[in-house]
């Protein structure tokens, strides 16, 4: 118990901070906890969760992908126009479709990233403006607005199956197989050692580029899956679709303990952290605060929890510097 | 009078007692070794010394004045410098600005004024006879340029104590004679000089004194001239040499590695050796001879490299670390901490680490500790938990996690580049007893090591190389430490 306690430190910090908030919210404002709330909450966080649980292995690889929203813009529009001009297309070809799309975004990444060597970071921001700017081109600045949209799609992520939302059980499902594939995969394992020491990884055998090609290319995939959920949930795709979005991830994965300098981080944190984020943004209006202040407020909720989260880390990692004798 | 003075100086970190009671002294102009094996105190002593650490009690004088330091500032105004090897130098930075960081002359608005700079650090090279100008990058310097840019540092503020810590285990043979003559130019300016070092010909060949510690206690000083390597390495270890390597005998059997005319553009030319099973080979020669090299090639991390290999009897061709390691062939690095463990993951996953192929595309903790429990009874690993981080281990320990990663992929051919380089007594003499076990369970064993009496007592065979070639195959048990050296170094014997 105590080891548990010892490794996951950063976990148990934040989900102290995350119960302390719901308490302070519902001191102020009890009707904020009921279960419709809670609900909400959670429905809410559902896509932003998804991203972060590939954008968390990346940034464990010492990698960042800022391309995810520009990605989830530019297939959520060209999937609105597919359904537009075939609206007798079902949501499973939609998905698929969106999966594809977005896995041949994450391909031109990896490409970048594995065979031209660029640092993650530059060929993201590149392809950041390049998908973006598509969204602009495969659209001529029109809207896909809800009429355009068969109401299968719309109804699908708030349609609800044994009391849940689609959006929560899928939050579930995509929990447990980033738990599979991140914490119970030997490709997880590995990604992890490529984070931690990548010289260290290459003499143990792990492969560097074929490991990062599929990492890139599966958090395409799943940028372009959700941007599907993304549309018909807003019922609408615009060429400012989810614009901006790619730091809340990356801030969600921060907040929930993963390092940006690589190799730390759990699907647990993860998806505390991404509660936590859609918990702030929630909660502010519901306990009466102006929403002039609101980002600012969200930013240094997210500053002083990594403080908080990154003296809780500290111990671990002091002995990065050499043994010497004491 | 003695110019530096160390008094029943004493530090304790709660159960260690890094330093007991310790006095030495030492006059300006004068070398003084600093000895004992690693945890002997050597380097808790130079952190109080240079202002890192405050002592519990006892007291350092300088000149027959008493110091009292808060911090490392305060140590170096008072004269008193160290040069580690580890000593944080900025790459992207010139000469002068590595030099002066902290203290750049600056005119009366703060600006720094690079003129005066650039001319007084021309002088303090001048005097050191360096080889470069202040305002040439630092990343286009040796190793052995970078430990002058921090003589030259020490020079600027006129320290009166100049503490080397190994300054000399990076450089090659000229190297370390051009270093040292630079030590001979500092003792006499009449500086007082305390050398950290395992090199036993450099304290002979260059210190006057001696202070020899074991387990943070003073154990024995003097002159040099009226002790002997033998006498040193008695008071080092508390024992004889010979309990230090226990050398069994295996059974010799079929030839396991074959390395025919291995060769590489820059690196080592013409290289072909065989080892059998139950062998231990021996790699002798100085830095640079380009025997990690080769091994690196072996093991497929050099594309440029050309030759052919054997293991067991079967042609193989290894292009990556992966190939290496399927065929049974392994390399701990003599890194161990860039290239070896994986310090934020826990003992369990990083001695599965090498071995994941074998569990499939999942992993199950229960395999992973089938495969490395009875490899951590057998190294006699020292650890809370399985999932205790390897950061927290200790040097020795962190060791033979690794050992274990690569013990864990059944390796037929184990090659260990510096296996005991910077780990303390117990943990070297395990390391040795390990390798007599690995090669009685029928590995085939290649050790690569600087240090001749291990490799000495541990091989069957020697090969030494110089400059990138073979230059003598020696049986361990008919050759002299001489005649290695001799062929090592290039010089007729």
């Amino acid at each position: 118990m105590n080891l548990v306690l010892k490794n996951y430190r950063r976990e148990a910090v934040l989900f102290v901070f995350l119960v302390a908030a719901l308490v302070v919210v519902g001191m102020i404002s009890p009707s904020f906890i009921s279960l419709k709330t809670l609900d909400a909450i959670w429905h809410d966080s559902v896509l932003l969760l998804i991203l972060a649980l590939v954008q968390m292995p990346i940034i464990i690889s010492r990698g960042i992908d800022l391309s995810v929203a520009a990605n989830l813009a530019l297939t959520g529009m060209l999937v609105a126009l597919l359904s537009k001009s075939n609206p007798s297309l079902p949501v499973l070809v939609l998905l698929l479709a969106g999966i594809g799309i977005g896995a041949i975004l994450g391909a031109i990444n990896a490409l970048l990233i594995t065979v031209l060597e660029l640092p993650p970071i530059v060929a993201t921001l590149g392809t950041m403006s390049v998908y973006r700017g598509m969204t602009y081109v495969v659209s001529g600045g029109q809207w896909v607005n809800s009429q355009d949209f068969p109401a299968a799609l719309l109804e699908f992520p708030n349609a609800r199956l044994l009391g849940l939302t689609h959006l929560e059980w899928l939050s579930l499902l995509a929990l447990f197989l980033a738990w599979l594939m991140w914490h119970q995969s030997r490709f997880g394992r590995e990604i992890r050692a490529l984070g931690n020491n990548p010289s260290a990884a290459r003499y143990v055998g792990v492969l560097e580029q074929p490991r990062l090609a599929l990492l890139y290319t599966i958090a395409g995939a799943v940028a372009g899956f959700v941007s599907v959920l993304w549309v018909a949930r807003y019922a609408i795709a615009s060429t400012e679709l989810a614009i901006g979005f790619e730091l809340q991830v990356v801030a969600a994965c921060v907040l929930g303990g993963v390092s940006i300098a690589g190799g730390v981080g759990t699907v647990y944190g993860t998806a505390l952290g991404s509660l936590f984020l859609v918990l702030l943004y929630n909660a502010l209006p519901v306990i009466k605060i102006s929403p002039f202040w609101q980002t600012a407020i969200v930013g240094v909720a997210i500053l002083v929890a990594v403080i908080v989260n990154q003296s809780a880390g500290k111990r671990v990692g002091k002995k990065i510097l050499r043994e010497v004798s004491p | 009078m003695t110019f530096l003075r160390i008094e029943k100086l004493r530090k304790h970190f709660a159960a260690t007692k890094a330093v007991t009671d310790v006095s030495f002294g030492l006059e300006s102009g004068q070398v003084l070794a600093l000895v004992g094996e690693n945890g002997a105190g050597k380097s808790t002593i130079v952190k109080m010394l240079t202002g890192l650490h405050k002592p519990d009690s006892g007291a350092i004088f300088l000149d027959n004045q008493p110091l009292v330091f808060s911090s490392p500032q305060e140590a170096w105004k008072a004269g008193i410098t160290a040069i580690h090897q580890e000593t944080v130098m900025f790459d992207e930075l010139s000469v002068a600005e590595n030099i002066w960081i902290g203290n750049h002359p600056t005119s009366r608005f703060g600006l720094v004024q690079w003129k005066t700079l650039l001319d007084q650090t021309n002088l303090i090279l001048k005097r050191i006879d360096a080889p470069f100008a202040a305002d040439a990058p630092l990343k286009n310097l040796s190793v052995a340029q970078k430990h002058l840019v921090q003589i030259a540092r020490a020079l600027t503020q006129d320290a009166r104590v100049v503490i080397m810590d190994e300054p000399t285990a990076a450089l090659s043979k000229a190297e370390i004679e051009d270093f040292f003559r630079v030590v001979q130019q500092l003792k006499s300016e009449n500086k007082a000089i305390i050398l950290v070092t395992h090199k036993f010909d450099e304290i002979f060949a260059y210190a006057d004194t001696y202070a020899v510690l074991r387990d943070g206690e003073l154990v024995g000083a003097g002159k040099i001239q009226e002790t002997s390597s033998d006498a040193l390495v008695r008071l080092m270890a508390g024992r004889e040499v010979g309990a230090l390597f226990p050398k069994t005998q295996a059974v010799q059997k079929n030839t396991m590695l074959e390395v025919k005319n291995f060769s590489h553009p820059t690196e080592f030319n013409n290289i072909s050796f065989s080892v059998k099973s139950g062998e231990i080979l021996g790699f002798y020669g100085l830095i640079g001879a380009g025997r990690s090299e080769i091994m690196q090639a072996i093991f497929g991390l050099n594309p440029d490299a050309t030759g052919a290999l054997q293991i067991d009897g079967l042609d193989v061709k290894i292009r990556s670390p992966v190939d290496a390691i399927r065929h049974g062939l392994v390399y701990v690095s003599e890194d161990r901490q860039h290239s070896g463990a994986i310090l934020e993951m826990s003992i369990l996953q990083n001695i599965s680490l090498a071995s994941l192929e074998r569990f499939g595309v999942w992993l199950s903790r229960k395999k992973e500790t089938d495969l490395a429990l009875p490899l951590a009874e057998k190294l006699s690993l020292r650890a809370k938990h399985f999932d205790q981080f390897v950061a927290e281990l200790s040097g020795g320990n962190q060791q033979k996690v690794v050992l274990s990663k690569w013990l864990a992929t059944n390796p037929k051919v184990l090659i260990l580049d510096e296996p005991t380089k910077g780990i303390d007594v117990g943990a070297k003499s395990l390391v040795h007893t390990l390798m007599n076990q690995m090669v009685q369970d029928g590995l085939a064993v290649i050790l690569v090591s600087s240090e001749l009496p291990e490799v000495m007592h541990m091989s069957d065979r020697i090969v030494v190389m110089r400059q990138g070639r073979m230059v003598a195959e020696f049986n361990a048990r008919k050759v002299s430490a001489e005649e290695i050296v001799a062929q090592a170094a290039g010089v007729l014997a």
